[in-house]
């Protein structure tokens, strides 16, 4: 079990609790503004863009390549930004507060 | 929103990506009042492009991959009503006529019926053993079943396009001997250039599977247990599975029985609002203005059906936008990630850059000097900045593009 906190573009704060599958099915689970994961996870449409807080980076570890690829150029991309269908919800992760992406 | 919706019923025609996500949306928009769909298909919404890819290859069920989870529709008060076809719309009266002898009313109506696969003119077709398409969670259950209990595993895969080339691609993966029989020169014929033809027939070839092109299947006959594919040109192939991926037609019956305007789909505006104020239409079946490209578009894809229900939503929640996106898409073969954006039609020349890492080149389909299209293979990046070159309509520099030594950068490639 791990308590993950989304933080939306109207500023708004939601914390959530998960086991399992990911950060991006669990956001769209509870209905987390801004997070779509239009292409089902597969990492090809980047509808589910996060910033992690710099502190907690290594929670969530940095992008592989393809995700990296996918965020490079992306107008919103920061040093901390991931594809949340990326992030295997873990106990690890409890705690862990990231904003949505514009 | 201006005026309330509390007591207003909408129904939705079509439980798939566009059926659903526009559901969601409107509950999320405050549409107050019921919202009930229907879907002949009795499985839980979910997502389809897995199917052909991710699914086939994998031991779990549908279950893995649903659209939204199932306590969501609880949550939203958003009604599901599985295997239930709707035989027709009364607009005058407001209702529609269910295939359980019901009929049910509605204030605003969406069409989201899609697309069924096109069944080719073949001789003995319809008498061909283990013989599936590719568009439902039952096609692929059907198929991997058909697949498992084949003792040759002897696939013969009629139509060389996206679906016919992931489903190849999978059984291949799985141990199958496949054949690809496409009745064009080249696969992928209708929706790329010759060069990404090409690519994925090497790509194909390279991994045993048989691509032949300028074959023309006739007659489909029974060989004891197994099927023999015959083309026109007297070439024959035996199958204990075949797969037929060759179009589709779109789900348009409905719309035209009721006197909706078709035109090569279900006519829509820039809202995704038929001629009917009262209806709406989203997705594969629809025939729609693109502001972008200046002209009607139908698309089967997954990004245009859940981008056209988003607008729908919030049309009918009395919010005004219009539906100005760039098409993309994106297709998984092998260990090939083809990701696409924008629409080559009409292109005058193209512009290929490969990168260093084997397999990985992107291809800039351009009309003069206006971007039109990327297709990027194993190379993200091109279709990230692309989606933005396309978007922006900034010029660029294509000679610089092809030129491996310039840094691929946002800036590098901007026309002096």
């Amino acid at each position: 079990m791990a308590k993950i906190t989304f933080i939306t573009s109207d500023g708004k704060t939601k914390t959530v609790e998960g086991t399992s599958g990911s950060v991006m099915e669990l956001a769209v689970q509870n209905k987390i503004k801004g997070i779509d994961g239009d292409c089902g996870g597969v990492c090809s449409c980047a509808t589910c863009h996060v910033h992690v807080k710099p502190e907690q980076w290594n929670l969530t570890g940095a992008p592989d390549e393809l995700e990296n690829d996918m965020l490079e150029f992306d107008e919103n991309v920061s040093e901390y930004s991931r594809l949340s269908c990326q992030i295997k919800v873990s106990e690890d992760l409890d705690g862990l507060e990231l904003t949505v992406a514009k | 929103m201006s005026t309330t919706t509390n007591g207003q019923v909408c129904v939705v025609i079509g439980a798939s990506h566009g059926g659903v996500n526009f559901a969601f949306n409107l509950r999320r928009e405050g549409w107050e009042g019921d919202i009930i769909l229907y879907d002949i298909d009795k499985e839980f919404p979910y997502h389809r492009p897995p199917l052909s890819k991710a699914y086939l290859t994998s031991e779990e069920g549908t279950e893995q991959s649903l659209l939204f989870p199932k306590e969501n529709y609880e949550i939203d008060n958003v009604r599901l009503k599985l295997g239930i076809a709707v035989e027709s719309i009364n607009r005058d009266s407001k209702f529609i006529s269910l295939s359980d002898g019901s009929v049910q009313y509605y204030n605003k109506l969406v069409i989201a019926t899609g697309a069924r696969p096109f069944i080719p003119p073949i001789k003995g077709i319809d008498l061909a053993r283990n013989l599936y398409h590719m568009r439902t969670a039952e096609d692929a259950v059907n198929i991997r079943k058909a697949f498992n209990t084949s003792s040759k595993k002897q696939v013969v895969v009629i139509g060389g396009g996206y679906i016919g080339l992931e489903t190849a691609a999978s059984l291949r993966k799985l141990g199958a001997s496949v054949v690809v029989l496409e009745r064009e020169e080249r696969i992928l014929a209708r929706v790329t250039a010759p060069v990404m033809s090409e690519f994925f027939t090497d790509l194909h070839e390279n991994n045993g599977v048989k691509v032949l092109t300028g074959k023309n299947v006739i007659s489909i006959e029974q060989e004891g247990d197994t099927n023999v594919v015959v083309c026109d040109d007297s070439t024959q192939f035996e199958a204990d599975l075949i797969v037929v991926g060759v179009g589709i037609r779109v789900n348009t019956e409905l719309a035209t029985e009721t006197g909706l305007n078709i035109e090569n789909g279900i006519k829509v505006d820039e809202t995704a609002r038929t001629n009917d104020e009262n209806i709406y239409s989203i997705g594969d079946c629809t025939y729609h203005y693109n502001p972008h490209f200046k002209c009607y578009l139908r698309l089967e894809s997954v990004q245009n059906a859940v981008d056209q229900g988003k607008v729908a939503a919030k049309t009918m929640c009395g919010e005004e936008v219009v539906y100005d996106t760039i098409p993309w898409f994106w297709s998984d073969q092998f260990d090939v990630k083809l990701q696409m954006v924008g629409l080559s039609k009409g292109y005058t020349d193209i512009v290929i850059r490969n990168e260093e890492a084997e397999n990985s080149f992107s291809a800039w389909y351009f009309k003069d000097d206006e971007l039109l299209a990327v297709d990027a293979v194993n190379f993200a990046k091109a279709f990230v900045l692309g989606t933005r070159f396309i978007k922006s309509g900034q010029k660029l520099d294509k000679l610089k593009l092809a030129d491996l030594t310039i840094p691929f950068k946002p800036n590098s490639f901007l026309a002096e």
